[in-house]
């Protein structure tokens, strides 16, 4: 039976964690390439890098960075943030990135799916939807809209036609980051997952709102998600990626732990 | 010294990265002299077992793989590269390399995942999942039986049955190591399967270094 996956998502700006993560000991480390290390020994079984790089000249030490940790890491990771061309995804993936993530860029340009899972396997394409809640309406009868940009921008697409068309065009699987739990520490939009789980046959990895184990049980028991996306709660050393594992494990969620 | 299979299927550097990381020297080469030179041969793939298939045909690599084996050249073929060398793959009606008897089929999306019934199996398999042994391998040795390992796959083989070393369950049961002794195909990627996944890399150089010194 396969496992449930625990997913630690770093954020990169010019080849340096936006935010240090805190291990043992209180060390913070700024180094995406150390801190990504730390976390494929505790267990992690896939890592996210989300480059939130403005520049060109960040964008190319990031690919340095995606690099690295490919000559270091042995498991799955995937790279997302400024993905907007099938050039952009064949930087990455060429670096060593086994998927990357589309959000804006395929909202703009929806061919970018179809164009990345004909080159590389829909294996590689993971659809990121950044998902707020709105009254239930005639364009959005969901009452879930697709937000970019970091949540600031509507799109006016409902997010479940959005994940339906982005399994269509061939994505792999989809990242769903709810903007109103994202930063609440009070547990992932177990409505907004189920919702999309239920609509698409890809897997599903539920994200924002992380705020202790149990939450992530929760996807997964009462949501469906296949994988769950975590980020503060192990970042500043509240919680270890073996620990969280142990916890949901012990009830009775299949979790990969290291032998 | 491993050789990494090189043609257009394969994830080549992602094996040579893991390769690199244990000291093991490797060469990626397409060329029949470099890969008879090799202790052993690493053959991996990604993508659609037909276009893998024509590209090894259209290389004129099918022949060579062919040969090395008769040769009894060691051999761990990953992913495709474990599907096609069965006789046949559902996946593009796909005439494959015929080394090992049995063929590669698709999975059903009616099987579920619960005993239950209710959650039908995504396809494709992607995640990490574990492998019980059905007859001993050296590949695993050391390799704690609880470890998983990370799969990517749509279709999975069915050998004949005397050739199915390791299970992993999907739905159902299928195959996921097969082959026999120094002809070893692994539908999962030991290149991304953290630890224990290096491990089975090192077991495959350690074997063909005996081979190779008992030659």
């Amino acid at each position: 039976m396969l496992s449930k996956r625990i997913i630690p998502c770093l954020d990169v700006r010019d080849g340096k964690l936006t935010k240090g993560v805190k291990f043992k000991g209180n060390v913070d480390i700024g180094d995406p390439v150390e801190s990504a290390r730390h976390y494929y020994e505790q267990g992690a079984d896939e890592i996210v890098f989300y480059d939130i790089t403005a520049s060109s000249e960040g964008r190319g030490i990031f690919l340095d960075v995606v690099e690295k940790v490919a000559s270091q890491i042995f498991i799955p990771f995937s790279v997302g943030g400024g993905i907007n061309t099938l050039e952009d995804m064949r930087a990455v993936l060429l670096a060593g990135a086994e998927k990357v993530s589309v959000n804006s860029g395929a909202v703009k340009n929806p061919d970018v799916i179809s164009q990345g899972a004909a080159a590389f396997g829909a294996q590689c394409v993971v659809l990121g939807m950044d998902v707020k809640r709105v009254p239930k309406s005639e364009a959005i009868p969901s009452g879930f809209e697709v937000v970019i940009h970091g949540g600031r921008k509507p799109t006016g697409l409902d997010a479940v036609d959005w994940a339906r068309t982005g399994e269509a065009l061939g994505a792999g699987e989809i990242c769903l980051n709810s903007i109103d739990a994202d930063g609440t520490k009070e547990g992932y939009d177990l409505e907004l997952t189920r919702t999309i789980v239920q609509s698409v046959r890809i897997p599903v990895i539920a994200s924002g709102g992380a705020g202790n184990p149990q939450h992530m049980a929760e996807a997964f028991t009462k949501a469906g998600a296949s994988a769950a996306l975590i980020a503060s709660i192990v970042h500043y050393g509240e919680y270890t990626i073996s620990g969280v594992k142990e916890h949901i494990a012990a009830q009775g969620v299949k979790m990969r732990m290291v032998w | 010294m491993l050789a990494i299979l090189k043609y257009r299927a394969g994830n080549q550097t992602s094996v040579r990265r893991a390769l690199d990381s244990l000291g093991i020297a490797n060469t990626i080469t397409a060329d029949p002299d470099e890969l008879a030179a090799a202790q052993g041969v690493i053959f991996p793939g990604v993508g659609a077992a037909g276009t893998a298939m024509e590209d090894l045909v259209g290389g004129g690599l099918d022949s060579v793989l062919k040969s090395l084996i008769w040769q009894e050249k060691p051999l761990l073929g990953i992913c495709v590269g474990c599907q096609i060398l069965l006789d046949y793959s559902e996946e593009n009606d796909t005439k494959a390399l015929a080394v090992i008897p049995g063929e590669c089929r698709l999975f059903n999306p009616a099987w579920t995942e619960d005993e239950a019934g209710k959650t039908p199996i995504k396809v494709p398999h992607m995640g990490w999942n574990s492998v019980s042994l059905v007859q001993d391998c050296e590949l695993f040795a050391g390799i704690d039986p609880r470890s998983e390992f990370y799969f990517v796959h749509s279709y999975y083989p069915a050998p004949a049955e005397q050739y199915v070393i390791g299970q992993t369950t999907y739905g159902r049961p299928f195959c996921s190591v097969h082959g026999r002794r120094g002809l070893w195909a692994v539908q999962f990627h030991p290149e991304k399967s953290g630890r224990p996944g290096l491990q089975l890399l090192a077991n495959f150089a350690a074997y063909c270094r005996e081979v190779a010194n008992a030659q």
